[in-house]
């Protein structure tokens, strides 16, 4: 049984939200006979083995066993793809428009996020591996420079919670320090599984802040840099949050 | 069709649709759905416990556990648990139905809970005699959701 | 041709006579409450599974009504006594013709 544990030095601060949940909802993660998200795996799983388009192409007709080929993928997006910074959502589109010849699914559809949990969960476990380099390194900056940025009616930035306050209460709940190691996720408040645009839009609409559109550049570089602030923390995907 | 669903639907007892006004059931509400429960008879405490958190983060999938006293005998078992709620839209959550066959009446189940309130446990046994018992619990919400609250 | 969705059954495989055994079923489900509005403001409706029952060699052992409280995905964890090998059988119906069915075995020593 995997376990996120507490941070174990001083050194490295960082916690996943998993150590803020209650038992039951831990419990809900780790095992996948309770998690509510492998319904979207085993979706995933039939969707891998769809052949689709004019080619008759299925993403195991190039990738063969998603065990083997997806392993470690999660863990390395976003990254750039032909000059182009893409998230694992866009990549999946990419491979459906060039390869299979068939139309993008729309950000949050039930196929594509059940595609993104199966993808995700070939790399359980794995820590995140992003990687910089002098070609990433301006849509860090962006991405660094969106969340420390006050947005919104309420005038907040990502940083003022999630890094000056993490730990501390808002309406009774302790603030998480905002490591996307679980996505995509089963949130409870969706009754469903999400991806992490998705939360980072409800953050948005939580500070009365017009939120990034889907897919959007802005998303994609703040999703780059959460990434990067918590490379090497271990994947849970698919994870359970409140 | 349409006969056998009303069969079924009145089989199993449901409540009539709450108008669209009705946001929370009242603790007056779940007593009756309980009094429809268990009649004329005496309703004991003991024999059945609920496990519920105290402070939930989000009401929309809570875990919730049932455990009862009961040697599940031929002639002393549980027939029923239902669990009831004090303030959601409909007082009844879920009925389970137990048989000497069942080993415990022990069982776990996730439940939708609209607001702070009392949950109840009313346990039918096979000799006709009922016990209840109760939890309450805080529910919170989680911040930065999508709505507009 | 009703609607269905998939189930998940977690039970042990094998069994001594006697023996209390714990299964758990999950159900992909929304449980449309009846109660939620579009972002329009109208009305969803309804559309929650009703019943499950679980059978063990055509005897129907468990059986539990499900209200709209019940979360989505419903999912319940409960006991059976390890009788005779043979089979499990479970359903799950509800709103709109939903019915979802599941089966797993047990050898019993």
């Amino acid at each position: 049984m995997l376990l996120y544990a507490a941070p174990s030095s001083a050194a490295d601060p960082r916690q996943s939200g998993y150590q803020l949940m209650s038992a039951e909802n831990k419990a809900m993660q780790d095992d996948p006979s309770l998690n509510p998200a492998t319904f979207a795996i085993l979706d995933g799983q039939s969707a891998w083995q769809e052949k689709l388009g004019s080619s008759n192409q299925a993403c195991a007709s190039c990738h063969g066993d998603a065990a083997k080929s997806m392993q470690g993928v999660a863990t390395r997006y976003p990254q750039l793809v032909d000059g182009k910074l893409m998230n694992l959502e866009g990549r999946i589109n990419q491979c459906r428009a060039e390869k299979q010849k068939v139309k993008p699914l729309p950000y949050e559809s039930k196929e594509l996020l059940s595609l993104l949990a199966y993808i995700s969960v070939q790399s359980k476990g794995m820590p995140i591996q992003i990687k910089a380099n002098p070609a990433t390194q301006p849509y860090l900056e962006a991405g660094k420079r969106h969340f420390n940025q006050r947005i919104g009616q309420l005038n907040l930035s990502c940083k003022q919670c999630h890094e000056e306050r993490a730990g501390e209460k808002l309406a009774g709940i302790p603030i998480p320090q905002a490591h996307p190691t679980a996505y995509p996720i089963y949130r409870i408040e969706w009754q469903s599984v999400g991806s992490l645009q998705r939360r980072l839009r409800n953050c948005m609409i939580g500070v009365r802040a017009e939120p990034y559109a889907y897919g959007s550049k802005e998303l994609t570089e703040l999703e780059l840099f959460l990434m990067m602030r918590a490379n090497g923390m271990p994947l849970e995907a698919p994870g359970v949050r409140p | 069709m349409k006969n056998q669903r009303r069969q079924l639907l009145k089989a199993i007892g449901i409540v009539g649709l709450v108008p669209l006004q009705q946001a929370h059931a009242t603790p007056e509400e779940a007593a009756s759905a309980i009094n429809r429960i268990v009649g004329t008879n005496a309703v004991k405490e003991g024999r059945v416990q609920l496990e519920l958190a105290s402070l939930i983060e989000n009401g929309n999938l809570v875990t919730i556990k049932v455990s009862t006293d009961s040697p599940m005998s031929q002639s002393d078992y549980v027939k029923a648990i239902h669990l009831v709620a004090e303030r959601n839209p409909l007082p009844n959550i879920l009925s389970a139905y137990f048989t000497p066959q069942s080993g415990t009446a022990n069982f776990t189940t996730r439940i939708r809970l609209a607001d702070t309130q009392r949950v109840w446990a009313i346990a039918q046994m096979s000799d006709g005699s009922f016990y209840q018992t109760y939890a309450d619990t805080l529910i919170t919400s989680s911040a930065c959701s999508e709505g507009f609250i | 041709m009703s609607k269905t969705s998939r189930t998940l059954i977690t039970m042990p495989k094998t069994a001594r006579k006697g023996e209390i055994i714990e299964i758990k079923a999950i159900v992909q489900h929304d449980m449309e409450t009846g109660f939620r509005h579009t972002e329009q403001g109208k009305l969803i409706p309804r559309d929650i599974i009703r019943v499950f029952t679980c059978q063990f060699n055509g005897v129907e052992v468990f059986k539990a009504d499900f209200f709209p409280a019940v979360g989505a995905n419903p999912l319940l964890i409960f006991t059976v006594i390890a009788t005779t090998s043979g089979t499990l059988q479970f359903s799950w119906a509800g709103d709109d013709g939903y019915l979802a069915t599941n089966q797993s075995q047990i050898t019993v020593t």
